[in-house]
């Protein structure tokens, strides 16, 4: 490999795995609903077509016709702008995942520090439309936003280099490859755990779910968004908890390496779906902590816990060199 | 070091609150699915009012409007009027649907258990108007949920000629206002 990013994916690849994906993302819509119900001892909707699954189809109908209104005292421009970007970043990071040899966008030799950038990059959204709304809740919420993600990225990142080190490289596809003999799930036990508490943190999703606490700021963020523009935040959520359940497989449970009898992709998209499955248990299971909590846990617990992680971690790999 | 060992506390109970609730995959559902299935409801459930009738077959609305005056919502209408021996019965009697909440305090204002709920819900009009029930709809022939009350039984009863208390096997009435300190 000499180049530092190798396209490998054709124009129908970038198609296929973009519709893909966002067709995963509108039916969480409908995954999360039944999976929460079933957790909650309900049905959820289960009308509409075989199990409700035209649900996604009235939800997205619905969020299509209703009115979409932009407030005469919001920062019209940025308004609009901000729920673009949650959908630009995320899908664009998606260029780097690795969905099995041979399928997916580019090839890039940063591609954990690409992903990194760009999952970091889509909290604009959040803040500018916090911002621009020109609503008290709404900047509060932006506020708890750009908070909440200045203190969980900083051991997002720590609690990936433990990954970098043992494998040596940035790039996800050869990370992958590193695991033939043995999953970073185990060796990187406590890094897995501190990035799972991170990519939650990073989507705002619940129990991180605080720029957007329906008891406290009613809807934060998107308290003055309807309609489409709604819709994409939402999507741009569904998109994010699919993103971070896909890094979360290639970089500690091996991505696409499975037993043979199956086809690497399949392994891949098992996996990925087995970890959304659980950021959706999390979403039913977990109440929210207070901010200041949420704060401190962040500080005073995670980040020492990452920097211990990277300390043991750098000096079991030169323990294991000399 | 407390509030290290506090932190640990605090994520293990995280994963114990997962665990709980992943076993609830395999509960069952408590959900009833109402219209293929129906809700079992229990006798005092408070529904559709009816107006009943005591054990001898008559009225037992005496349109003293205490259920009127009670209603939170004022969706109870009705006129006294009497018949030849002076004993009180509505006129008409009109309960709006639309606007009565099924509170129940109509029934526990009415003084002769004339007026009751009743274990039915699915009352759905097209029509507002069709949701405004006349005592013709209301009155039922039975005596409801309280099958051996009979008002004046127990009240007494004066007709012509007689007053309360007065006839044979009869004790007088009592007189409430000897019951004050
Ligand atoms: S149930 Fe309540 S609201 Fe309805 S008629 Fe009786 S008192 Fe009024
Ligand atoms: S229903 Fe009962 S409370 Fe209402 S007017 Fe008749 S007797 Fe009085």
């Amino acid at each position: 490999m000499t180049e530092p990013i190798n396209q490998i994916g054709t124009w129908i690849d970038i198609i296929g795995i973009l519709s893909s994906v966002m067709l995963v993302a509108a039916l969480l819509i409908w995954v999360e609903r039944r999976m929460i119900g079933i957790w909650q001892d309900r049905l959820g909707p289960n009308r509409l077509g075989p199990l409700g699954l035209m649900q996604v189809a009235a939800d997205m109908i619905k969020i299509f016709f209703k009115e979409d209104w932009i407030p005469p005292f919001a920062d019209k421009a940025v308004f609009v702008l901000a729920p673009m970007i949650i959908m630009v970043t995320i899908l664009t990071a998606f260029a780097v995942v690795p969905f099995a040899p041979g399928i997916g966008i580019i090839d890039f030799n940063f591609g954990l520090l690409y992903f990194l950038a760009l999952s970091s990059l889509s909290v604009y959204s959040v803040v500018l439309g916090g911002y621009a709304s020109n609503n008290k809740y709404a900047l509060l919420g932006a506020v708890r936003a750009a908070a909440q993600t200045i203190s969980y990225e900083v051991f997002m990142a720590l609690s990936l280099m433990g990954v970098v080190m043992l494998s040596g490289t940035f790039n996800l596809r050869d990370i992958v490859e590193a695991q033939r003999n043995g999953w970073f799930c185990l060796s990187q036990f406590l890094g897995l755990f501190l990035f799972i508490v991170a990519v939650v943190a990073e989507s705002h999703r619940t129990p991180f779910d605080l720029p957007e606490a329906e008891h406290e700021i009613i809807a934060g963020f998107h308290i003055e968004y309807s309609g489409m523009k709604f819709g994409m935040f939402f999507i741009g959520e569904y998109l994010s908890v699919t993103l971070s359940s896909a890094m979360i497989v290639t970089l500690f449970f091996g991505g696409w390496l499975g037993p043979e009898f199956l086809p690497p992709l399949f392994w891949f998209c098992f996996k990925t779906s087995i970890w959304i499955l659980f950021f959706v248990l999390l979403r039913a299971s977990l109440p929210r902590p207070r901010y200041d909590q949420l704060m401190s846990f962040g500080w005073k617990f995670m980040l020492p816990l990452a920097l211990i992680n990277l300390l043991v971690t750098g000096g079991l790999v030169l323990w294991m060199e000399s | 070091m407390n509030s290290f060992k506090l932190c640990i506390d605090l994520i293990l109970s995280q994963f114990q609150t997962l665990g709980t609730v992943l076993q609830h995959t395999f509960t069952k559902a408590d959900t009833v699915e109402y219209p293929e299935q129906q809700v079992a409801l229990f006798p005092r459930y408070r529904g559709r009012i009816v107006l009943t009738r005591d054990p001898d077959g008559l009225e037992r609305c005496v349109a003293c409007n205490l259920c009127a005056v009670a209603c939170p919502v004022d969706c109870i209408a009705l006129q006294k009027s009497e018949d030849q021996e002076g004993r009180w019965y509505p006129d008409f009697f009109r309960i709006n649907f639309s606007r009565c909440i099924m509170c129940g305090f109509c029934e526990e204002a009415c003084p002769t258990y004339a007026i009751q709920l009743t274990p039915d819900f699915e009352m759905c009009e097209y029509d507002r108007q069709s949701m405004v029930y006349e005592k013709e709809d209301l009155l039922i022939d039975g005596t409801g949920k309280y099958h051996d009350y009979n008002f004046y039984r127990i009240a007494g009863k004066s007709i012509a000629g007689k007053g309360k208390g007065e006839a044979e096997n009869e004790a007088p009435p009592i007189d409430v206002k000897t019951l004050l300190p």
